[in-house]
């Protein structure tokens, strides 16, 4: 049975962010829950996906955040209670269905989860996602711990029942990837089935009907004004002060943790904000009345600061609130305990004398170790086929989102340009029809499917000029190895799917000239991208070979390894132009780690010397 | 008003971070970790950045045990620090302080860019050396032989988990440990897994 799945209210096991979060939907008697995959959310959902195979839940990974967000919108307005997952920028996406469903409402529960990643340890921007509630009139709940994180989603379903309206649950990556002892609760049994009775005029969003349901949304907000002020969530600790400090998420950790090293608690209050939409007024007017100064201490945006100045202006308090400025927090980036601490003791003029970091000016420089396409990755031989088939030409190079973005870096650089997903492929339109360049994107085939449809059939209809590579691994790698529309679903064991072609797409679109490429053929490859890039118009290769890491996971036979032999004369056109991680230089020569290598033989068809061969025993070199 | 949550126990913290290179099993290590402090009723906050781990990146996971809130370690503040590779190691020294004890794996993973000319791996005595001179005491032992000696190359993680556990610095105990990965390790490589637990433990206390 799936360790989520535990009937043993009383339990305590050691969970992931991401896992406690699953589990407290699961003891919340979740019954749908919709994705498309994005870190630091993505463990959320494959616990979904398993665990949807041995219990009623049903689950899907959408094809992008805003139809996850449209299933699960139906499922909760026909009572079925519903969650839906997604990174911070995921919710762009998603935006314009969130906007209006916050109109339209809720029968059943429906938690919408962002995962927002301060620090962008693995994303494009770093935006703060809480300025979506205040956007769309929905609530906010953001947990400070994994334990509370549990609890707190439990509590979603229910307030968003309570409101009719679907509720807006906020993380960050140290929420997502953080792992506490967790106490199992009970599992409330999933409904799985509701109905819908017809009521156009309160759910067909025309201007006459929205009209009144704007009215009903900001009774709605009212009533979560009312909510937060008494929540649970939003809560006091110390009541001594005179100084306040407010603060959210994990900086509340970061906050206690400083009270405590600093020995301040008698100094003190702490207002820890955990329903931050809409923000508790009169619950904040009353901490404010009782300080005399105050430190607001969030990631991100002064969303908090700004909230809690006005509510001080219209209590007529003119005492000092300060968080974000030059002296004290950053708007970029991640927080950490001894910033937080080193800034309480600064604002508050405590003398404090941080600890002593080892002197770090003698250490020598050391090379860098950024994250790298695979041994055997098929996007390394695509970018080598692109590149001698352009050679000579001045190009761009758009990209997109998925591993083959790590193809940004040298000796492969071939990645110029790249704001969101699908990006690769609208951009490709507007560099081609402005620049005198050859335009050359790349996208992957869960990112093409989410998001790359719709500009390439504007491509087609404008009559674009540009070659556009599809790189189909055959999963959505990047986030974890997820299925998409493209991947054959019998090799996963699941049944009852169907199955898109990337081909058939691209054809019906109306590209007139589309190639399928097998990469690893690397000079039938060259020749094809060749005949593509020469095409005036819309040209579409499909690059097609299974990621090497997903082809391990499915037990599929990989290739032998390789190894350079004696007739190796140091050109090392290899290593100068591939980059692969299976190679090294040991005393002036080149080698393959044997244990890397899974033999897709690109090296060994680009050696001038032939010199790089299968390897007939393993222990021959070692 | 809860004037009651402010009354922290003033219980030792200890914050340990690891260092290594993806692919070598250092969530494990801390998953055992975690698990052991839950068997030793030891409160236990983890935190890790693993979105590269399988792309060759390195992979960063900060412990804290005892009454602390928060799950990751600034600059300067590290109790211990484990690596799994000499070089991350010596890249992850903003972490400590001259009271830091430091572990580490002394069997090199260069990584793809000295290959291409973009970098230089650093000698291992020098490294040696730099450490020792910053920091409280430095453990260093081939992870990667002791690995073979106790039967898999993969068992690194499981060796310089007993050499952490032999400086006696974090709150659980060897029992606690050993019970953890039995609990976390398939049932076939427990074995070999404890045994490298012991070799490490044994190769600290040489040390």
């Amino acid at each position: 049975m799936h360790k989520l799945l535990t009937q043993e209210p009383g339990k305590k096991l050691l969970l992931l962010g991401n896992e406690a979060i699953a589990r407290g939907a699961v003891e919340a008697g979740v019954a749908l829950a919709t994705t498309y995959p994005g870190t630091p959310s993505s463990e959320i959902s494959a616990n979904f996906f398993n665990i949807a195979k041995e219990s009623p839940l049903y689950f899907e990974y959408s094809i992008n955040e805003k139809v996850a967000l449209e299933v699960a919108a139906a499922a909760a307005n026909a009572c079925v209670r519903s969650m839906c997952v997604m990174k911070h920028v995921g919710l762009n996406v998603a935006a314009d269905a969130l906007m209006t469903l916050a109109y339209v409402g809720v029968k059943a529960g429906l938690v919408i989860l962002t995962a927002d990643d301060p620090f962008m340890f693995s994303s494009q921007n770093e935006q703060d996602n809480r300025y979506y509630a205040k956007l769309s009139g929905l609530p906010m709940l953001e947990p400070s711990s994994v334990v509370e994180a549990k609890e707190m989603v439990a509590y979603a379903f229910e307030l968003s029942e309570k409101l009719a309206e679907p509720v807006l649950f906020r993380t960050t990556t140290r929420i997502n990837h953080s792992n506490e002892i967790v106490t199992l609760g009970d599992i409330i049994t999933p409904v799985t089935t509701g109905d819908f009775p017809k009521d156009p005029f309160n759910y067909v969003t025309v201007p006459a009907v929205s009209r009144n349901l704007h009215k009903k949304l900001l009774k709605n907000l009212a009533a979560a004004a009312e909510i937060s002020e008494a929540s649970q969530y939003n809560f006091i600790e110390g009541n001594k002060g005179p100084w306040g400090i407010v603060a959210n998420g994990v900086s509340y950790n970061y906050a206690r943790d400083a009270i405590r090293d600093l020995k301040i608690e008698d100094r003190v209050r702490l207002l820890r904000i955990g329903f931050s939409h809409p923000m508790p007024s009169r619950l904040i007017t009353d901490f404010l009345k009782g300080c005399e100064k105050v430190l607001i201490i969030e990631e991100g945006e002064p969303y908090m600061e700004e909230n809690i100045k006005a509510i001080a202006q219209e209590a007529g308090l003119t005492i000092p609130i300060k968080g974000k400025t030059e002296e004290l927090f950053s708007r970029l980036f991640e927080f950490d305990p001894g910033m937080v601490r080193k800034n309480i003791a600064r604002y508050f003029d405590i003398s404090y004398t941080p600890v002593t970091s080892v002197d770090l000016s003698d250490i020598p420089d050391i090379a860098q170790r950024p994250p790298n396409l695979c041994a055997g990755c098929s996007h390394r031989a695509t970018y080598y086929a692109v590149k001698k088939a352009a050679v000579g030409k001045a190009t761009i190079y758009p990209t997109d989102i998925g591993c083959y973005t790590l193809g940004l870096l040298p000796p492969l650089s071939m990645a110029d340009f790249l704001i969101c997903m699908g990006s690769s492929v609208g951009t490709s339109c507007g560099f081609s029809k402005t620049t005198n360049k050859k335009v050359i994107s790349f996208i992957g085939d869960s990112t093409f499917f989410h998001s790359g449809i719709p500009p390439l059939i504007n491509a087609v209809f404008n009559n674009h000029n540009f070659t556009l590579v599809i790189l189909d691994n055959g999963t959505t790698a990047m986030t974890g190895h997820q299925p998409n529309p493209g991947v054959d679903m019998d090799q996963l064991k699941c049944s009852g799917y169907g199955r898109v072609s990337i081909e058939g797409i691209v054809r019906a679109i109306g590209v007139c000239h589309v190639e399928m490429i097998r990469p690893f053929r690397i000079k039938k490859s060259i020749e094809a991208v060749r005949k593509a890039i020469d095409f005036e118009g819309v040209s579409v290769i499909i690059a097609q070979e299974i990621c090497p890491l997903y082809a391990k996971s499915l037990k599929k036979a990989m290739g032998k390894p390789f190894y350079v032999s004696d007739k190796c004369k140091n050109h090392r056109d290899c290593i100068n132009e591939l980059a692969c991680p299976a190679f090294s230089i040991e005393n002036e020569k080149v080698k393959i780690d044997p244990d890397t290598c899974v033999g897709c033989t690109l090296c060994a068809q680009i050696c001038p010397e032939h010199a790089i061969l299968p390897l007939k025993e393993k222990s021959k070199i070692r | 008003m809860n004037p009651a949550k402010m009354d922290m126990r003033h219980m030792n913290v200890t914050r340990l971070i690891i260092v290594a290179v993806g692919g070598q099993g250092n969530l494990l290590a801390s998953r055992v970790l975690g698990e052991a402090a839950l068997l030793a009723d030891i409160p236990v906050r983890m935190s890790e950045i693993h979105g590269m781990a399988q792309r060759g990146g390195v992979v960063e996971s900060a412990i804290v045990f005892g009454n602390a809130r928060s799950t990751i370690i600034s600059d300067g503040e590290a109790d211990i620090l484990l690596g799994f590779e000499p070089s991350e190691t010596l890249r992850a020294m903003n972490k400590c302080n001259p009271n830091t004890v430091v572990i580490t794996n002394l069997s090199p993973l260069p990584p793809f860019t000295v290959a291409i000319g973009k970098g230089q791996y650093p000698d291992l005595h020098l490294v040696q050396s730099i450490i020792r001179r910053k920091t409280k005491k430095l453990i260093a032992i081939d992870a990667v032989e002791l690995a073979k000696e106790a039967g898999n190359v993969l068992a690194v993680n499981m060796v310089l988990l007993g050499a952490l556990i032999q400086t006696g610095i974090l709150p659980v105990t060897i029992d606690n440990v050993k019970e953890a990965i039995k609990t976390r390790i398939k049932a076939a490589f427990v074995e070999i897994n404890l045994k490298a637990f012991d070799l490490g433990f044994q190769s600290a206390q040489k040390n």
